[in-house]
């Protein structure tokens, strides 16, 4: 069931935000920029955890889970330091994967060429 | 021909994007992509002591997924289709660093690639950390957190 | 003035010729439906180098090398090299032309550049400063990506205005050998600018460019579309070839079943390229493969040449700037 729900719902994200790069015409980086700052101000409103609950991955995957990630962090580090954990906060759930991003992408780069 | 009279013109003009066709793709594959990582989640979940440790795991493999597909030159093909599908998802952030790597590494390993990886994906990272800054801070005051 | 014709057009009275040529494609255009008016298809977008830049160079390098062979020519007997090609500070060109020892005029018209090089090494003989020109250009998928758009492999959903660069490179002798068809006209074109700022449809922001020069060389002239057994435009695409036909049909021109487009036409409508093929070497190639192709069989006696180029920059995009467009168009004559 767990799955259904994060089908649909990480679906759902998906195709609304093609309907926006269709009819708005906007670029992919507005949209993908527009929507991890959505996840952070949801989060702050104290709804995309919750929903996160909700949907799982379905929500955790799209972009909007990294920005409300950031600011999940963000939050629990200012709980526990002060105002320094604005800025500890940032990485504290994201930095696995932008560590991952950095150094899978290394290992690959080094070892593919571009196709086409 | 004035050019606000031309640009009218191309309006009228283009071709019409295959909007719902386009939804559906972008819903699939988008949905498939949060499946998977839903089935990571799930595993992560049992072995973790945390929510946030078990999303982190998640987030990190849902990025070695996307870099391995970039690598293997299939993740811009499926966008063609996809669109959003993919972009959307943090694979799609993934495929942005990748793509960057291997693109630039032609440039060196320093000044190419090192200086470019985040050149596309560098304003979600950006964006997502003001964007954070600034719902954390308003949440922290109003919380009385400080 | 004995060399011009009207307010735009230069003729050419000397008759400087076409006399030797060669086109190298990639696999892709290879598998296109004029492949057998190319000289040289590769087996494989890379012919062995480790960057794509490398790989252009090589290109035309070959292209320049086998016209040379071609016209029994060494280098040293050449006047002048005049090349392009859409890299920032035309490296492809400069590198390539490093490996020869002959006077250098690099030259921008970003996919236009191959008629300006027609046009100015016509200018050259028929005023009696050369004897012998040669002139090239080549163009590569991956470059112009990464230059103007994004790297290869990132996750694009290209829209149906979009144009694929093409992999290529010609090159060409001009002189007056008696073989080849005749450069009888040259009309440069002014730079047209109609607020257009979408990189993603260059189609439409060079038809007017490619309006305005067809319409100043028919009155120059006197002559029609009719006049031309074809008249071919270098990369409007589809698109951008549906607004030229729009905008020549609005002012009542006829002969419009004239008008192809080397763009809209490189590729079959089996491949995926959106709007067709872009890039300086698609109407170079189209030219000296498929047009010289149909004049030296008598498919064609007249054709006309209008190669479009879009004079933008990775910057002025980003920075707001509309696309100004320019069109140069070539009347040969077998």
């Amino acid at each position: 069931m767990q799955y259904l729900i994060a089908f649909l719902v990480g679906g759902a994200i998906c195709a609304l935000a093609q309907l926006i790069f269709d009819t708005a015409k906007c670029s992919s980086a507005h949209i993908l920029v527009g929507l991890t700052c959505l996840g952070a101000v949801l989060n702050g409103l104290g709804l995309y955890e919750p929903f996160q609950e909700f949907a799982g991955a379905g929500a955790l995957v799209p972009v909007m889970g990294f920005g409300s990630s950031i600011t999940t962090g963000m939050i629990s580090e200012v709980k526990r330091l002060g105002w320094e954990g604005l800025f500890t906060g940032a990485f504290e759930i994201t930095g696995l994967g932008l560590a991952a991003a950095v150094v899978f992408s290394s290992l690959l780069a080094l070892s593919s060429k571009p196709h086409r | 021909m004035q050019p606000e009279e031309y640009q009218q013109l191309v309006q009228e003009n283009l071709p019409p994007r295959p909007i719902v066709k386009n939804m559906l793709w972008a819903f699939f594959v988008g949905g498939l992509i949060c499946t998977i990582g839903q089935v990571v989640l799930t595993i992560a979940q049992n072995f973790e002591r945390t929510k946030d440790e078990a999303a982190a795991v998640t987030l990190a493999a849902m990025i070695l997924l996307g870099t391995i597909l970039t690598a293997l030159g299939v993740y811009d093909e499926i966008a063609e289709k996809a669109g959003a599908g993919v972009a959307v998802p943090i694979t799609g952030f993934a495929n942005t660093v990748t793509s960057a790597a291997m693109d630039f590494r032609r440039e060196g390993f320093l000044l190419g690639m090192g200086s470019k990886m985040f050149v596309i994906a560098g304003p979600v990272i950006v964006y997502g950390i003001l964007s954070g800054f600034v719902v954390a801070l308003i949440k922290s005051l109003v919380l009385g957190l400080f | 003035m004995g060399n011009r014709l009207g307010t735009r057009t230069l003729t050419f009275s000397r008759g400087p010729r076409i006399t030797s040529r060669y086109t190298l494609v990639g696999p892709r255009e290879g598998k296109g439906p004029y492949a057998l008016d190319f000289h040289e298809i590769l087996a494989d977008d890379s012919l062995g180098q480790k960057t794509a830049e490398k790989t252009e160079r090589l290109m035309l390098e070959l292209a320049i090398a086998k016209t040379l062979e071609q016209h029994d020519t060494s280098i040293d007997e050449l006047h002048f090299l005049i090349a392009g090609d859409l890299l920032n500070q035309i490296t492809t060109s400069c590198l390539a032309a490093s490996t020869h020892a002959v006077p250098f005029i690099g030259i921008y018209g970003a996919c236009s550049t191959f008629a300006e090089a027609l046009g100015l090494g016509a200018v050259l003989l028929q005023g009696d400063f050369a004897e012998q020109v040669l002139i090239g250009t080549a163009s590569h998928y991956q470059t112009a990506e990464r230059q103007f758009r994004y790297p290869i492999e990132l996750n694009v959903q290209h829209i149906r205005t979009n144009q694929v660069t093409v992999t290529g490179a010609a090159a060409a002798i001009l002189s007056f050998a008696d073989r080849g068809p005749r450069i009888t006209h040259a009309t440069f074109g002014t730079v047209v600018d109609m607020g257009l700022k979408d990189p993603h449809d260059m189609g439409s922001a060079m038809a007017p460019a490619a309006f305005r020069t067809i319409k100043e060389h028919l009155a120059d002239t006197g002559r029609t579309l009719a006049d031309y057994d074809i008249v071919l435009t270098g990369d409007l695409g589809r698109q951008g070839s549906k607004m030229l036909r729009l905008l020549l049909e609005r002012e009542g021109f006829e002969g419009l079943e004239r008008l192809q487009d080397g763009g809209s036409q490189i590729f079959g409508d089996w491949q995926p390229v959106g709007a067709g093929g872009s890039g300086a070497a698609c109407v170079a190639v189209m030219t000296l493969g498929y047009i010289l192709n149909a004049l030296e069989s008598a498919k064609a006696k007249r054709v006309l040449i209008v190669a479009t180029g879009a004079l933008l920059s990775a910057l002025t995009v980003l920075q707001g700037e509309s696309i100004p467009c320019i069109a140069h168009a070539i009347a040969l004559e077998q």
